[in-house]
């Protein structure tokens, strides 16, 4: 019985792709608006992005809209969320985890999402396209200035830029935007790279061979979404870090 | 040939050998890490957080390969 359920849930999802993969693989570079929202054109991965968005906003309002000192399930596994982001950050930058957990926890719930949303029939992963990763990236470069300059001021922020020695500022700026390049790649290419052998292993195989495929991708997108919350978090750990020599030791 | 031709086997030529550094790299980078594991079980979060972060940066030398392999097929400056 449950192998039957289980063949015909595959067997859905794959025509599913097949249908969409009927016309050639698409550049994965350029997408075509589906409307316009005013002056400005909505693609298809922006509206699942928003949809993303929406849901995980709604769900967090109604699951944290009565929360208790005692706990039921919903809360205690919702707090194992939080406190276990909180742990890691904790871990990488020595500090209090309090300021950043909105936004690591934020990315990292986000990506979890729009990574593994592949695996619904006809809904494409938004972080398989530029723009995402791009705009996702662009959070991180200025969060980790803003973060940088509220824990050290102004001053003391861009001081390490010239430290050890002025020769070396260009050397610390170039690798602020390549690492910020490298983050918006690394998440672009695995997820994209996935739906590309996807494609092209259902129009050579066929039904169910994609479905291990599949599965393997959802972890992938696990795994990116832990790195890159996790990059985001060393990053900011690094600017917020600039002035001590090593990280403080904080009380468990 | 046509820029076209000569475009398919840059791609293929790039991700060939682009991932072949990457693949020993990651592969020496797992190695060291079990084996620190393997000695100091104890150390073992902290061990595979950083190996993760290693395998990311190591990682994304391939994917800058796989990135010019797709700008030559489906963004090419020289192809109108």
């Amino acid at each position: 019985m449950a192998a039957e359920v289980f063949a015909v849930i595959g067997a859905a999802l794959a025509s599913a792709h097949v249908a969409v993969l009927e016309a050639p693989v698409s550049s994965p570079f350029a997408e075509p608006p589906i409307f316009a929202f005013g002056p400005a054109p909505v693609t298809g991965s922006t509206a699942t992005s928003f949809a993303i968005t929406a849901a995980l906003g709604l769900a967090s309002f109604l699951l944290t809209r009565r929360l208790s000192v005692a706990p039921g399930r919903t809360q205690a596994a919702l707090e194992l969320i939080v406190s276990t982001i909180d742990g890691e950050i904790r871990d990488v930058t020595g500090r209090d985890p309090g300021p950043y957990t909105p936004l690591v926890g934020t990315l990292f719930l986000f990506l979890v999402v729009a990574n593994s949303v592949e695996i619904v029939p006809l809904v494409h992963s938004p972080t398989a396209r530029l723009e995402t990763t791009m705009a996702l990236a662009l959070v991180v470069f200025f969060s980790v200035h803003v973060y940088g300059v509220r824990a050290n001021g102004l001053h003391g922020y861009v001081k390490h830029f010239v430290q050890p020695s002025p020769l070396l500022a260009p050397i610390h700026v170039l690798s602020e935007l390549t690492r910020t390049f490298a983050l918006m790649m690394r998440l672009l290419g695995n997820i994209m790279s996935h739906g590309l052998v996807l494609a092209t292993v259902v129009s050579i195989a066929g039904l169910l061979v994609p479905v291990p495929i599949m599965a393997f991708g959802l972890f992938v997108g696990l795994v990116q979404a832990y790195i890159f919350a996790m990059l985001a978090t060393v990053y900011i750990g690094a600017a917020v870090e600039t002035q001590r020599a090593r990280p403080r030791e904080v009380a468990r | 040939m046509s820029v076209q031709a000569w475009s398919i086997i840059g791609a293929v030529l790039a991700v060939c050998f682009g991932a072949i550094g990457p693949a020993l790299a990651e592969g020496r980078a797992i190695t060291a890490a079990m084996e620190a594991i393997a000695r100091q079980p104890e150390a073992g979060g902290t061990i595979s957080r950083t190996l993760f972060v290693g395998l990311a940066m190591i990682e994304a030398i391939a994917i800058y390969c796989l990135v010019i392999a797709l700008v030559l097929l489906f963004a090419n400056p020289f192809v109108h």
